[in-house]
């Protein structure tokens, strides 16, 4: 399942699935995943999830015995007019932003 | 008492339209805190957004308030609606009021927990796979999820949406009934509602609380084996004496098999993750919710301020909806979840060309104590089972109470074909009528 176990035991104390079950998940993919998702994670919890995944994973494993199955939805797009229509004013979509500035949002530095 | 069992994470009030007639006027309604409320705040039970005012209101609030009903407070949540318990909540557990050292279930144990109580006399709750009808089943109350498009979804803040549904919880079916009444129709600021002028077998007049007049007579009764093996056999009883006194109404019964749902938990989990990791990238602490003091630059930022917002179980499903969908994983989990998705839909289809509703126990468990599945997530994931299909099916279905084992609620779950609540809520208040 995965290509970036090297890694694992750089991480420190490690008793996550790594060394056992066929869909276990280390913390290297753990910690891969949330840098994709931009979650930060503390070490106690990327060995936590990494047991936890390796279950849950093992459990969707079941979705092989799916059928592929004819998805027979009839879909349509649902369009209006574009018409100028009352919306937020700046003022209230700004209202709930940590840091404003001259009406617009203020982020974080790029780099 | 409602400080008791913590239903409302914020209790404050919307006043309803003072002339309004109808059976909403003068009631009051408990809303669930993922449905946005114009000047009260709305935090989905998250620290991420517990100083979070929407400038607007959710459709089925307005509907609300228009029909006479005056918001009382915004009920307690599973955190972003992601769990069966309402305990993943930053504001803490709700109790449930018929034991108060047990769940009320969840998402919306707050909203069932806070009409059990008799905090409000209806209340709103989100169903994205069982949010609504599984407090509804512990908590002694109904509750009904409609058929994905009758609700209008705009100012619910969104988990997976191609799944959810907002669906009211009551004492009784007509009062759950009456409130739907009020809050379906379709809506312009929510494309995947329908107008029921356009869609085929619905009746567009349609009054579901005057449905609820417990005629069963004639009614064809689905009971699927597959969703009763595996239950509690305390709750199993109970549904199956519900059954039978619909059938001493004059209801017929016929066992029916849906080979399918034994894949609809883990469709469910990773098609609601894979939203769920999509839906909720919008919480980076720019437009809206709480940043991180971080000195770190754009992405760093943005991790910190979803490490410090998010509870675990919300990250357990963001990471596991980023994995689903990632590169060499989309095929194997994504792509056979909507296989799945579509077969359940096909098996559904199939046997309401038989029977007019289908029964079987809402929860497979009992109400859990407190605490008691926080640690095993999988373990709350099972609790799913029955429900979860309903949502891959786009169907509505009710919880009714069926009665009680060990002096705890068992709810008894009746889905119908689409647009079919009229069906579900007649064959519900039959039960009531035992």
């Amino acid at each position: 399942m995965s290509d970036t176990s090297e890694s694992t035991d750089d991480a420190g104390e490690s008793p996550d699935g790594g060394d056992d079950a066929a869909a276990a998940v280390d913390a290297e993919e753990v910690r891969h995943v949330a840098d994709l998702a931009r979650v930060r994670l503390a070490d106690d919890e990327v060995d936590e999830f990494a047991a936890q995944f390796g279950d849950i994973l093992e459990y969707f494993e079941a979705l092989d015995e799916v059928p592929e199955t004819e998805r027979e939805e009839d879909l349509v797009n649902v369009m209006r007019p574009d018409e100028v229509r009352d919306g937020l004013s700046q003022e209230e979509a700004l209202a709930n932003a940590e840091e404003t500035e001259d009406g617009f949002f203020v982020g974080p530095k790029v780099s | 008492m409602a400080a008791d069992i913590n239903a409302f994470v914020t209790e404050e009030r919307i006043e309803g339209d003072a002339d309004a007639d109808g059976p909403l006027a003068d009631a009051t309604v408990a809303v669930k805190d993922n449905i946005s409320t114009e000047g009260v705040r709305t935090t989905c039970g998250s620290e991420m957004l517990a100083d979070y005012v929407p400038p607007y209101s959710a459709t089925v609030v307005d509907r609300l308030t228009d029909a006479g009903a005056t918001v009382v407070g915004k009920t307690n949540m599973d955190e972003f609606g992601m769990g069966t318990t309402t305990e993943t909540s930053a504001f803490g557990p709700t109790r449930n009021p018929v034991d108060t050292d047990r769940v009320p279930g969840g998402s919306s144990g707050g909203s069932a927990a806070a009409v059990a109580a008799g905090e409000a006399d209806v209340a709103l709750g989100s169903d994205t796979g069982g949010s609504v009808r599984c407090p509804a089943a512990f908590c002694g109350v109904v509750g009904i999820k409609p058929t994905y498009g009758l609700v209008s979804r705009y100012g619910l803040i969104a988990y997976a949406n191609s799944l959810e549904q907002i669906g009211p919880i009551a004492g009784t079916v007509e009062e759950a009934a009456a409130a739907l009444d009020v809050i379906a129709g379709d809506d312009p600021h929510d494309g995947t509602t329908r107008d029921l002028r356009e869609v085929e077998g619905a009746d567009p007049d349609a009054s579901y609380a005057a449905a609820a007049d417990g005629d069963v007579a004639g009614l064809t009764i689905g009971v699927p084996t597959e969703l009763f093996e595996g239950a509690d056999e305390r709750v199993v009883e109970t549904v199956e004496a519900a059954i039978d006194d619909l059938e001493a109404q004059g209801a017929e019964t016929t066992q029916i098999s849906l080979p399918s749902v034994e894949h609809a938990v883990q469709a469910y989990y990773v098609i609601a993750m894979a939203e769920a990791s999509s839906n909720l990238a919008r919480f980076d602490g720019v437009r809206y919710g709480n940043r991180a003091e971080s000195d770190g630059n754009w992405n760093e930022s943005f991790a910190e301020t979803r490490e410090e917002g998010f509870g675990a179980e919300v990250k357990r499903r963001i990471l596991l909806g980023t994995y689903a969908l990632s590169a060499g994983y989309h095929d194997k989990y994504y792509e056979k979840a909507q296989d799945a998705r579509a077969w359940v839909r096909q098996d559904f289809e199939e046997a309401f060309d038989d029977v007019d509703v289908i029964a079987s126990p809402t929860m497979p468990v009992l109400p859990f104590e407190l605490g008691e599945s926080l640690d095993d997530p999988l373990r709350m994931y099972l609790a799913d089972a029955n429900t979860t299909p309903v949502n891959l099916a786009n169907l509505p279905a009710i919880s009714v109470p069926a009665g009680e084992a060990d002096g705890l609620p068992v709810g008894l779950q009746l889905v119908g074909p689409k647009f079919g609540e009229e069906t579900i809520v007649r064959a519900a208040s039959a039960v009531e009528e035992r």
